[in-house]
């Protein structure tokens, strides 16, 4: 090609040891194995959900609408049966148990009755032989539509007809607000919020509805077991609660219904809400046959919520010396048809609006509405990626009207153990905030390379577009938190159960079953790395992730995994040992199974009216990362390079230093792609890019190198001191690079993704 | 679905006729597309995968003639390259390395997308596209070929065959804007030849109007030739951009190109 190939990313990881507090006992830790699952996934061996097969078995479809709100006048199976191959057509006339279902209130329909609230709710199912036959039969199912106004502007939505006729998310300890389409809306009121500053900056942001984009469509197989109940093998993030919605829809007891882990292609909180799961069940226990489904991409466009787009006001007010004053925020979450977890999305972006600064007056407001655009609801970062854009950009803002350096300002604010945050919680944890920005702060800033240089290493890339034309650089830099694990008093818990028994050679053998979750993250290996060390035998053999054999895990999600899990295998192990040494050391043919709960520090609800705490915290901990970023900007041409990216994260303790890193590249991209690129495009709730044709995601000429230092301050509360990692660097990385933009360009840039058009400024 | 698979271009053109519905497909990179997102379920494809006429390139005459089966990867290597470089640029800009090696020539001509990228570079090489069927072959300009988004002059019994040019030899360049930098669709497109033999500015612009379209002037007009490619564009405003963006892009492009061309 002659055109020289891409650069190799190049890492550098530096490690910082905080001083460990003397009254933590962390305990020694094995080395990390290399990823269980890394040589089968790169070499095309690994089973994906998508890849499962049983012997008869069917291949369902969804007949989806094709409005994004209509009422259903009548539905017509008639041609539809009469079609080759087909074994079965439902529709909710044939859901035998509860009708709705959802992650946190059941407001969303099995299958459509009486009206669709988006485009592509799920209407009618069909089995067939094979899936194009069961396509061209949904395709003959005749569905008389009367479409309706759809309520699709999010900022309106509180002043429009409700799309619900029951108030889903009332009486559930939420302020029960009586405007039209609240899913919650939630105001935090933090001492004076009128105190006034020397100086404030004000603005309004916006975000696009990102998607998760994970490669592995929604898949799943179910399996009639004969005797009334199914087995269902599926990708997804929480096997516990899938069974716990899908059992009433199906009107089963739950352990009639088992779920187990296939293969998880990427979820990033798109598995956390049903896809298929009840979908492929009913047709199973109706046809007796075991169904596959596998969504198309286009259809995963519709399958899965997405991450909220949000609309934030923001005001700032500092005194002379840049401290904080007084933070003032309103916060519109386009929440789309069904609520799924914008309760707690709403919650989030409320709780960590201020980012982590140490802020004595504040008034925050955060709405989410129902609207008949796509639901939205669990995506990494969870609520602080939208309000970590805007709080940072007015950081900057504030540092260009004090004339301050902005990375001084944000270490004049830095909140530090002891603080109290905006909802009266008392920092009491690790997070090591001043540490994170001078670490990041420190890293060297790479060289301005020079020209000549290939196209592929210039804004427009491959496109040929520049050969230095119009190239400014910028520098940008961003911090931002969120909170690890569940939160607002939800009762999270995590089980393992480990097995010791002898192999036939005699050996002592622990076999360790646990329902959490592989994503991709690498808890597997977190799970073995923690069987290993606290039995001290490399004879450790991973079970099948199911519900059938051991209780929940909890979500592989809000950055939880790794503590939870390390926190369950490290009981069940401990008390399997003492058995054991009870036992005189030594099975003598025998056999010990334990199963362990482990629960992280209780957490309470705010108070509906004041958003204040209401016990002693209401999130668990916390972790923080910075990230400076170096861009390139065609300024006449709009596009753009990231050069490169600095990142410090606050970790807790690295059990797997490799894996750590890894989270934090993927998720600076993710964040990448929501700067830069990522956006769900929408007319009237209707999606128009709903392929990876026109949903662009980063490519390897996109996402530059991303030196990591791993910044070790371990949490007290949590095993060995860990903390999650996943989705810091994803709160950070939108925020660095527009602000690097900004400097860069001089322009404002207030939403994103930033588009060519609003670089030039046309 | 049925698979017609000639030996031959003879047998291609006689399985055309008798199955004018047979949809050809070479590297498969539009016309899966369309399989795979439902839009298309011909009952028939013609695979021209191993019609050994349509392979690779040949001089003829002091002309070039890129067989249908050009992959993108082959317009990129020398010395063809050189003999045609905004083409072998265009080239590069298309998707990835695997796309490249599987996509072709004759496929951008027949799917005639507005955003083909192979064809601003055809178009100020006053390329023609040579069109066979049983009833014999013929050569139209490509400006002619090309009818609509995604219509060209192709009748029901005929296939593409080649491309034919003339290399100007004359400073040439293609620019292609994405909204990531690799691996996507053009926002816009631009190729330009500076030809100072013939006296003449030559750019065509791609996905900017309903069909890539040529734009010439008198080398002397070289201070208003960016204007004049914006103004001969008809861009609408669609999920990839604006109109505006567009306009303004392509000027921008065309100053770029010009400085490149005529440095």
């Amino acid at each position: 090609m002659g055109d020289g190939t891409v650069p190799r990313m190049h890492q550098r990881r530096a490690t910082t040891t905080a001083p460990a507090r003397p009254e933590l006992e962390l305990g020694r830790v094995v080395p990390a194995e290399r990823r269980l699952d890394g040589v089968p996934k790169v070499t095309g061996q690994f089973a994906y959900a998508s890849d499962l097969s049983a012997a008869g078995m069917l291949w369902g479809h969804t007949l989806r609408s094709p409005h994004a709100h209509a009422r259903i006048r009548a539905l017509d199976l008639s041609q539809a049966l009469a079609q080759p191959g087909v074994h079965a057509v439902l529709t909710h006339e044939d859901v035998p148990g509860q009708k709705r279902y959802g992650l946190e209130f059941a407001d969303q329909p099995v299958l459509a009755f009486d009206r669709v609230r988006y485009y592509g709710e799920p209407v009618a199912l069909v089995a067939a032989e094979h899936p194009e036959q069961a396509r061209r039969a949904a395709a003959r199912i005749r569905v008389e539509y009367e479409p309706l106004e759809p309520v699709a502007d999010a900022p309106r939505a509180t002043e429009l007809p409700p799309i619900h006729d029951h108030r889903w998310t009332h009486g559930h300890g939420y302020l029960d607000d009586p405007r039209p389409n609240v899913v919650r809306s939630l105001v935090i009121r933090h001492g004076d919020p009128d105190a006034g500053g020397d100086v404030s900056v004000a603005g309004v942001y916006e975000l696009g509805m990102q998607d998760q984009a994970f490669l592995g469509p929604e898949s799943g197989l179910a399996v009639p077991d004969g005797d009334g109940g199914v087995d269902i093998y599926v990708a997804t993030q929480w096997l516990h609660v899938d069974r716990d919605q899908v059992a009433p829809c199906l009107g089963l007891r739950p352990e009639q219904v088992r779920l187990h882990l296939a293969g998880v292609g990427g979820s990033f909180g798109g598995r956390e809400d049903l896809s298929m799961q009840i979908h492929a069940a009913l047709l199973a226990l109706r046809t007796n046959r075991p169904v596959k489904m596998v969504y198309s991409r286009e259809e995963s466009f519709v399958g899965h919520v997405h991450r909220h787009p949000a609309r934030i006001e923001a005001e700032h007010r500092a005194d002379r010396d840049g401290r904080l004053v007084c933070v003032r925020m309103r916060i519109v979450l386009d929440g789309g048809a069904y609520a799924s977890s914008s309760a707690a999305v709403t919650s989030n972006a409320a709780c960590f609006a201020c980012g982590p600064y140490a802020v004595a007056n504040a008034l925050i407001e955060a709405t989410s509405v129902y609207t008949n655009n796509p639901p939205c609801g669990a995506m990494r970062g969870f609520g602080a990626v939208q309000t970590c854009f805007a709080a940072e950009a007015q950081m900057d803002k504030l540092a260009a009207a004090l004339a301050v350096d902005p990375i001084e300002l944000r270490l004049r604010n830095a909140l530090a153990p002891g603080d109290t945050l905006p909802t009266g919680q008392r920092v009491s944890g690790s997070l090591p905030v001043a540490e994170v920005i001078r670490r990041c702060a420190e890293l060297p800033l790479p060289e301005p390379e020079e020209l000549p240089r290939d196209a592929i290493r210039l804004p427009g890339g491959a496109g040929n577009t520049t050969r230095g034309e119009g190239v400014r650089r910028g520098v940008g830099f961003a911090l931002g938190f969120k909170n690890l694990c569940f939160s607002e008093g939800f009762d999270d818990y995590c089980a393992a159960r480990v097995r010791l028994f002898e192999n036939a050679g005699g050996e002592l053998v622990a076999e360790v079953h646990c329902a959490a979750a592989e994503v991709g993250q690498g808890v597997t290996n977190v799970i073995a790395q923690v069987a290993r060390t606290e039995l001290g035998t490399e004879n450790v053999v991973l079970a099948p992730h199911t519900t059938a054999t051991v209780d929940s895990a909890g979500s592989s999600s809000a950055s939880r995994m790794t503590w939870m899990a390390a926190g369950a295998i490290r009981l069940a192990c401990r008390a399997a040992r003492e058995e054991l040494e009870r036992r005189g050391g030594a099975l003598a043919g025998g056999e010990i199974g334990v199963e362990r709960v482990y629960r992280h520090p209780r957490t309470w609800p705010l108070d509906p009216d004041t958003g204040q705490i209401t016990g002693e915290r209401a999130h668990v901990a916390f972790a923080c990362a910075a990230m400076r970023v170096v861009v390139e900007v065609d300024a006449e041409l709009g596009l753009t390079r990231v050069v490169w990216i600095g990142a410090a994260q606050d970790v807790g303790r690295a059990l797997n230093p490799q894996a750590v890193e890894g989270q934090i590249e993927g998720g600076t991209a993710q964040g990448l792609g929501l700067a830069l690129m990522e956006e769900i495009s929408t007319r009237g709730g209707l999606i128009d890019n709903a392929s990876f044709t026109d949903y662009l995601i980063p490519t390897a000429l996109d996402v530059p190198p991303v030196e990591s230092v791993l910044v070790e301050d371990p949490e007290p509360d949590a095993p060995y001191g860990v903390k999650g990692v996943g989705e810091p660097p994803t709160v950070v990385s939108t925020a660095a690079i527009a602000s690097a933009l900004r400097d860069a360009t001089g322009r404002e840039l207030a939403r994103v993704p930033v588009r060519p058009d609003d670089v030039v400024g046309l | 679905m049925e698979v017609l698979t000639p030996r031959s271009l003879a047998e291609a053109l006689a399985l055309k006729a008798e199955r004018p519905d047979a949809v050809p497909i070479g590297g498969g990179t539009d016309v899966m597309v369309e399989l795979n997102f439902d839009r298309a379920r011909p009952d028939a494809l013609l695979n021209l995968n191993e019609v050994g006429e349509l392979k690779g390139w040949s001089r003829e005459d002091g002309r070039v003639r890129l067989g249908a089966a050009l992959t993108y990867a082959d317009a990129m290597r020398p010395p063809l390259c050189d003999l045609l470089p905004a083409l072998a640029e265009a080239s590069r800009t298309v998707g990835s390395p695997q796309i490249r090696n599987r996509g072709t020539i004759g496929g951008n001509l027949g799917t005639a997308s507005p955003a083909g990228d192979a064809l601003p570079p055809l178009l100020v090489e006053g390329a023609e596209v040579e069109v066979a069927s049983v009833r014999g072959s013929r050569r139209l300009p490509l400006s002619e070929f090309l009818l609509g988004p995604k219509r060209n002059a192709l009748a029901a019994d005929e296939l593409v065959a080649a491309a034919v040019v003339t290399p100007s030899g004359q400073p040439q360049t293609f620019m292609k804007v994405g909204t990531r930098n690799a691996m996507v669709i053009a926002v816009c497109s631009l190729a330009l030849v500076a030809d100072r033999e013939r006296g003449e500015l030559r750019a065509a612009y791609g996905s900017a109007g309903p069909v890539p379209a040529l734009v010439s002037a008198p080398l002397a007009d070289r201070e208003a030739f960016a204007e004049r490619v914006a103004a001969a564009a008809r861009p609408i405003d669609d999920l990839r951009g604006t109109a505006a963006y567009r306009r303004h892009a392509l000027r921008v492009l065309t100053e770029r190109a010009l400085e490149r061309c005529l440095a």
